[in-house]
Formats: structure tokens, sequence, C-alpha cells
């Protein structure tokens, strides 16, 4: 067992990550890929159920996203790629083999920055990225093994996709989920890919201890589930290793519903694919359309432009620029309140995030005119801080249900969430109502006891629901409390 | 549309379907009846490659090349017999049972397009479309003693064309004249948007049977080992005629020829293990009675569906494709076809056109070459044409034992006009 690693050796992880490019039509034909809310095998024809005689024609969309993709993740595009078959039987797969990109890819290199666990910005390298077409779906009737029958739905069978392969060069899970963020995002700011469609997104990862075999965890389809799934494994490889076993070469499957993964039936592994170029399409060259292809902004620029022009910290930048929908959100709201950058920052970046994910909505929920009619409130101090975060919950609440999503200003008139001050009479009616009611904190304050003043402020704070500013409550106590001796 | 009445005597097996009504239109083919073969799509007309895996099967969509001819105002007359998924030389691998040449039942028509020729031949049909793999519709031609042209690789769209080697075969003319091939080749030219191997290279020639200064290249391999002496004579002496009628002749060499069979076969049978994976008994033909896993159901439906050749090039190609033998066999074949087409374009550089028989023995017994190597053997004047994709066509000029023997003229890429001038000027003049 001395070629076993320590139990703390280096974790290594490479990632597979399948993504559907966001056209309108399929990669080889003409059918929409907007078939989600329809029935089974709608969205399909001759050449997508690869019916015999018909061939395939690429939709040069398709090529053109790719294209980005590869540009964006710093790629060399390469000038002849080619298409290949993947031959293999499986009901799902309508011709008995998959049109996919083999020895000559897309793109070749290429890296994503990430944020490493030690806090640095690292670069981490992409081996290729080529173009694929995504087969049917089947649909067990029980489940894959006894079941009585199986269904197949072919209006998946055409799909997009892109693969892009990743160097092993993650050294943890974290790490591997902050690669796929970082991916997402580069992804959606090219404007080719939709990460709420379902199935947007596939990971196969490879992961190994430094040193120990390599296992392979198939089809992680979430990206929480990538970090989840390489956890667990990373567990499960070093509880081995520490009872002095050996990990083994394998490929395992990912429950998603138990959080584990599981090995794969040895049959399902030796697989010769015999892949040889695909006859009906003639190789690529893409030679001067590459030079045509513009970038827009990607999130590392906007992240700095975040940080010079709106002085956003670069922890607030980094979240507010690692979804497309957020940055968006964040500058459509900076617009409406040009001097309330920071607040907006702190109210987007954490108050915002944090309600959202509570109540696992997203960004677009939210109209951006309303927030910032509530930053203005805030901004101008008619409620305190505490009061802010009780509007927006309102709000998301009010959105949630779908109820009509009342305005901030509404919202405060309604209930009552106007910062009250010193002349309203409203505080001073409070702190005699506190005096009153706690005779025995009065004792603890005049014998000079410190904590007396931070109850009772605090008593008064209760009392006028969070809609008075603390310190002037502070210099009010202490004003009305003087008054006694 | 005028309905015709089509009802043949088939006495030779030469049809699988027939439109005893069919629609024709107008256009240039108004009220010809096509036969087409039954590896080419038809919407609404059974299809199936003369398998048992695809009885029944229906296709929703026609051909780019049917759409073509229907829009010329042909009707469609019916599909027609051929060696299954077009793997054969005589027309007998049909699971429908062989199609026997009009001109001795005793013989096969040759394949694959065995049931095109025939129904051209015994005057069932004018014409007839056929497909090319390794000489599918120049052997049936030559065997039938009719006129089939072998188009260059592109020139006519193999969208709906059920593929058995994509990238050696082609859909092409068949007819009992030049002049009618000629006709059918214009309207089946042309690009297709559905094929991404098709180029915009229609055709709108009429026949010219004026060859003087013709160039004609004779490679020695076409008049060598294998190839019956009495068929040898048959050829040279129609060459003999194209001289008369004004053309030169060169002696040349095709080195490559010696592994162009092998390469064939090779690249055939690793097309073929790919495109007929598809039939596994989910989508298309009878299902088997099974309540086995998928693996071991895919496999009964295979074994139940297919014959014996097929299941034999499938095997072969599979073989030739899994990892450890690709390079052994399916990257060398590709060097060779390259050494083929270098070889073919060095010839062409001094000749305009090469001159041989089309097959090296006349139409042989049914079931005479029981043994698959000998049967393959007889391909090897007709493959190296598919290898390098250029244009060929095959005319009659003779008998051998008063069976029909082919004249075979290849060209240069997209020089199918030239080929057919040629075949026109022998047609027209080839008698003395
Ligand atoms: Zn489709």
């Amino acid at each position: 067992m001395s070629e076993n690693p320590p139990a703390d050796a280096q974790v290594v992880v490479g990632l597979e990550v399948h993504c559907q490019l966001d056209t309108k039509s399929k990669l080889f034909c003409g059918c929409s890929t907007d078939y989600r809310d329809d029935g089974p095998n709608t969205h399909v024809c001759p050449i997508c159920l690869g019916l015999p005689g018909t061939m395939p024609m690429i939709n040069k969309k398709v090529i053109e996203y790719a294209m980005k993709v590869g540009k964006a993740l710093n790629c060399e595009v390469s000038e002849e790629s080619e298409f290949s078959r993947k031959n293999y039987f499986y009901p799902d797969l309508n011709k008995a083999y998959q049109i996919t990109q083999y020895d000559k890819p897309l793109a070749l290199g290429g890296y994503v920055e990430i944020e490493g666990d030690d806090g640095k910005e690292r670069k981490i390298r992409l081996t290729r990225i080529h173009v694929e077409e995504d087969p049917g779906r089947l649909v067990h009737m029980g489940n894959a093994e006894r079941g009585r029958y199986s269904l197949v739905d072919y209006n998946r069978a055409g799909i997009p996709l892109i693969e892009i392969v990743s160097e092993p060069d993650m050294r943890s899970p974290k790490e591997a989920r902050k690669f796929l963020n970082k991916l997402r995002a580069t992804l959606e700011y090219l404007g080719v890919f939709d990460s709420d469609k379902e199935g947007s997104l596939r990971v196969d990862a490879n992961i190994s201890l430094k040193g120990s075999e390599r296992v392979e965890v198939k089809n992680i389809s979430s990206y929480k589930g990538v970090e989840k799934a390489l956890t667990f494994e990373v567990t499960r490889q070093k509880n081995l290793l520490r009872r002095g076993l050996k990990v083994d070469r394998e490929t395992r499957h990912y429950l998603e519903a138990r959080g584990i993964t599981q090995s794969a039936r040895s049959k399902e592994q030796e697989n010769d694919y015999r892949y040889f170029p695909e006859p009906d399409l003639r190789p690529l060259r893409v030679k001067s359309w590459v030079k045509d292809i513009a970038l827009p902004e990607l999130p590392d620029a906007r992240r700095e432009r975040f940080v010079t022009q709106y002085s956003c910290s670069l922890n607030h930048a980094r979240t507010l620029t690692g979804e497309l929908k957020m940055a968006n959100f964040f500058e459509s709201v900076v617009a409406q309140n040009k001097d309330a950058c920071a607040l907006a920052a702190t109210w987007i970046a954490d108050t915002l995030t944090g309600e959202l994910n509570y109540r696992d909505m997203g960004i677009e929920s939210v109209d951006p005119a309303k927030f910032a009619s509530l930053l203005a409130l805030l901004k101008a101090g008619t409620i305190t801080d505490k009061s802010g975060v009780e509007v927006l919950r309102v709000m998301l609440d009010e959105q949630h249900k779908g109820e009509t999503v009342e305005t901030p200003d509404v919202i405060v008139k309604r209930l009552n969430l106007a910062r009250t001050s010193g002349d309203d009479g409203v505080l001073l009616a409070a702190i005699q109502e506190v005096i009153r009611e706690n005779p025995k904190a009065i004792e603890d304050y005049k014998a000079g006891k410190k904590g007396a003043l931070n109850f009772l402020v605090g008593q008064a704070m209760k009392k006028t629901r969070g809609r008075s500013d603390p310190g002037e409550l502070n210099t009010l106590m202490t004003k009305a409390l003087s008054g006694l001796e | 549309m005028s309905a015709l009445r089509f009802e043949p005597d088939d006495k030779y097996n030469a049809f699988l379907a027939v439109c005893k009504e069919p629609k024709g239109g107008s256009g240039k083919l108004s009220g010809i009846p096509v036969a087409v073969k039954d590896n080419i799509s038809t919407q609404g007309i059974e299809t199936t490659c003369a398998s048992k895996i695809l009885k029944g099967y229906i296709p929703p969509y026609d051909a780019h090349a049917v759409a073509l001819v229907k829009s010329a105002g042909a009707a469609i007359a019916g599909k027609t017999n051929m060696d299954e998924f077009g793997m054969g030389t005589s027309t007998e691998n049909s699971a429908f049972g062989p199609t026997l040449n009009p001109r001795d039942t005793g013989r096969v028509p040759g394949g694959s397009s065995g049931g095109s020729a025939a129904a051209v031949a015994a005057g069932m049909v004018r014409m007839a479309l056929g497909t090319d793999t390794g000489g599918s519709i120049r052997c049936p031609a030559a065997f039938c003693g009719i006129v089939g042209l072998k188009p260059t690789y592109g020139r006519v769209s193999r969208y709906g064309l059920i593929a058995y080697a994509n990238s050696l075969e082609t859909i092409g003319p068949m007819a009992a004249n030049v002049s009618d091939v000629s006709l059918l080749m214009s309207v089946i030219a042309g690009h297709d948007k559905h094929d991404a191997t098709s180029q915009d290279r229609p055709y709108t020639h009429t026949p010219s049977a004026d060859i003087k200064g013709t160039r004609i290249g004779i490679p020695q391999e076409y008049f060598g080992a294998g190839v019956d002496p009495a068929v040898a004579a048959v050829v040279k002496k129609a060459i003999g005629r194209l001289e008369e009628l004004g053309a030169t002749t060169v002696p040349c060499s095709i080195p490559s020829m010696e592994y162009a069979l092998a390469a064939y076969y090779v690249i055939c049978t690793s097309e073929a293990s790919s495109n007929l994976a598809r039939f596994d008994g989910v989508r298309y033909g009878p299902a088997v009675e099974t309540k086995k896993s998928w693996h071991a159901a895919f496999q009964d439906a295979r074994r139940e569906g297919f014959g014996p050749e097929v299941r034999r090039r499938i095997m072969l190609g599979t073989f030739a494709l899994s990892s450890g033998y690709y390079g052994k066999y399916y990257a060398k074949a590709q060097v060779a076809r390259e050494n083929i087409r270098k070889d073919f374009a060095r010839l062409f550089a001094d000749v305009d056109v090469l001159c041989g028989p089309t097959m090296p023995t006349i139409a042989f017994r049914l079931g005479e070459k029981s043994d698959p190597l000998s049967m393959y053997l007889s391909d090897i004047l007709t493959v190296p044409v598919n290898l390098a994709g250029i244009p060929a066509i095959s005319v009659p000029c003779g008998t051998v034992q008063d069976m029909p023997v082919g004249l075979q003229i290849m060209g240069r890429p997209f020089e199918d006009e030239r080929v057919i001038d040629v075949a026109y000027a022998y047609e027209q003049g080839g008698q003395p």
C-alpha cells in the first residue's frame, strides 16, 4: 500500500461541460429548439428523426455561437475542423450514431480565470471545445432495468451542444463550482446560452487524489450538483485510502436526489465508438469567418468597469457581474439613482441576493424601477435600513404570490414605516412608556450598570417597530433618563 | 394531372411495388412513367431497400431526385428490386427474390440496380432511377443491354437515398438509349440545399455525336487478367469504331487499380456498418417478439431482418473501424483512394475520357457466383470510378453468346456531358 497517497492528498478535478447553445433551430435541421412546454415528438422532422435517406445540414448560427465561445474563452479557433460519427446503440439515438467532433474540434486550448481557493486569480486551462448534437430522451415506465417499457421522445434530438473540456486544473469541488459559474456567466454574456432552460448544462467530472486512480462521475445536471457530487467523491476516496484500500478507476453516476455517486455497471464502460469522419458533411473551414466574430463586454471586463465606474468593492463587483441578469439589474437601478451607487451595490449584492435565495427567486422577478425607488427612500432617510428590508420583503412576497407589487411609497404608508424623529412626539411617547414599564432597568441604570441603557433603547426600538434611528433614540433616551435624576 | 394506368407484366420480378395509377404532370418528362430503385425514398410508397428490416416502411418525404422527376411531370411507376441495401452485383441478394435478366431469364440482371435495368430492358418503363456505389448502375446496364450513367459525385443530390456508402454512391439515370439518359439527367442534376456534398452544377446538355479530336485513354488494366477475352474483343472493336468516328486512342495505365477493390470494400463496408446501425427494430420494420433487454433485442431484430450479405458487410465494416484496426484498414483505404484519384487526374491531363469494358464478363447464371469473393472480383472495373468520384457511363456495344456487353466511358469530374457525347456517338454510329 506504499503507493497510496496520504489521506490529505491534493484533489485533482477536470470537467467536461455540455452546454446547449441557445439557437432557434436545431443543429442539422430547421426544427425549433423551443420544445419544453410541448408534447413529445412534436418538434421533429425526417432529418432529426434520422429517417433513412436524410442528411444533416449545418446550422450556421451554431457554428457562429461556438466560435464566439471559443474566442471568449481564449481558445485557438481551428481554421479547419471536421465532424465525425460516434457509433453506439441506444434507443434514444435515432441514427445509432451521434454526429460530433473528434480529432479535429472547432477550438483548442484557452482558459477560464477564476478566484482560486487561496483568493488569487487562477487560470483553469481548457483542452478543447467541440460541437455536437444531442440525442433524444427516454422516459421509463417503471425504471430502466425492470420497467415494462420505455418511451422515446426525439424533441431533443439534434439540439446543438458544445462540449467544453478542461484540463485537470481544479483543486477542490469549490473551484469546480467557480469554474462552472464563470463559464455560465461568460456564455450568458455572449448571448448564446440560457441557463434557465432545463438540461441546458450537463457535466461529467473527472476526479482523483494526486497519485491515485481517476474516477469519472457522469451526468451531473445542476450547478449545485457538481460541488456536491465532487465533495462526496473526495470524502469517499479519502476514506478508502484511509482504510488502506485503493480507489478503482471507474465510471460512476451521480444520483442527484440522494447526493451520492454510484458505480456504473461494467458493461457500460467498455465502448468502442468506431469514430470516422461524417461522409455527409464537408470539413468546416472558418478562416475568414472567425475574424469577423465580435465579442461583447465579458464578465471580467464588466467587473473591472463596475469597480472603476461605480466604485464598487471588488467583492461586490464580483457578485454583481457573476450573472448577466444581476449585472444588468444593477446598471438599470443605478441609471435611476446616479448618486446611490454604493447603496445600490450593497443592497443588491448583499440584501437582495440573500432575500431572493431564501425565496428561491431570480433577479428577473424584481422590477428595477420599484427597487430604485426603495433605494431613494433609504437615501433620503425616509425609512431606516431595517424598514427598508421590511419593505423589500413585502415586495418580494407579493411577487412570489403573484399579487400586484405595491410601490415602496405605498408600502411605507400602509405599514406606517416612515422613520420617526424626536419632534413628532412618537419617539418621546415610546421612551416615556419604556421608562414607565421598566422600573428595574431604571434602577440598574441609576446604579451605573452600562447594559441597562442598551436594554432600554432596545425596548424603545421595539415599540417603534424599527422606524427610528438607533443613534437618535440613544440620545433621546439618555436625555430623558438624565431628566429623572 | 393525368392519371396513367401502369400494370406491367412483370415476369422478371423487377418491381417490388407497382403504382397502378401513377399521377403525372406537365414538364420535360410529362406522362413518362419512371421506375425508382427501392433505396430511394418516395413519399407514401413503401421503400424497403429490398430488405425485410424495412418491410412496411413508408417514407413521409420524397428524395430530392424523386421530387424533381415528379415536378418534371413524370409518373412514379413503382419501386424496383435490388440487392439488399445495394450490396451485391447480381440482384440475387434481395430479400424478396432475385430479378431475372430479360435477355435470358436463366441469368442475373446484374446489381444492385438490377430491377431498374430489367424494367427498362423489358420495355416496362422508358426510364428509371438507379444508384451506383461501386458500379450498381453500370453493371446491370451492361448485363441487360441498356444505358446507365453514374454521374460525378455531388452533381445529383443524395438526399433521400437510403445510405449504404455515402462517400461513394450517387443516384443516376438509366434508359434504353443515351438521349433518354441525358434527358433524365437534365432533370435530376443540380444543387440541393439538403445535401451538403451537393454542387451547383446543373446539366443542360443535348447529346452531340461529334467526337472528332477526342482523346481516349485505354488503361491496360481494363484488358488484363480476369477479363473475359471475348468481352475484351467486343469492347476493343467498339473502341476501334470510336476511332473511325474521329477519336484518337492512347494506351495508358492506372497502377493504383491493384488496391482499388480492397480500398473500396473497406470504405463501403465501414460506412455501411454505421449507416445500417439505425435499423434496430425500434423505429422501422417488423418488431421482433422479444422481452429481452435493449442490446439483446437489437441483436434479434438485426439477425432476423438482415440477409447474409448485409450481415457480412456490417461485420467487416465494424471490424475495419474498430479501435486498433482503424489505422490498418480505414486509414490505409483512404490513402489508396487518394492515389486512385491522383492516377485519374494524371491520366485526364492527357486524355479526355477513358474507355474499357464495364464488366469483365457477360451476365452470369443465377446462383453461379455463390462465393462472395468471386462476386466481389467482378466489381474490379467499376469501383475505381466511385473511389475517384468521376462520371462514367455504360453503353451497349455488342454481344457475347447473345448476351450484351457494355462499353464503359469514364470522364473528368463534372464532364458528364463529355461521357454522354462519346456514348451517344457510339450509339448513333457504332454499328458499321
Ligand atoms: Zn428536425
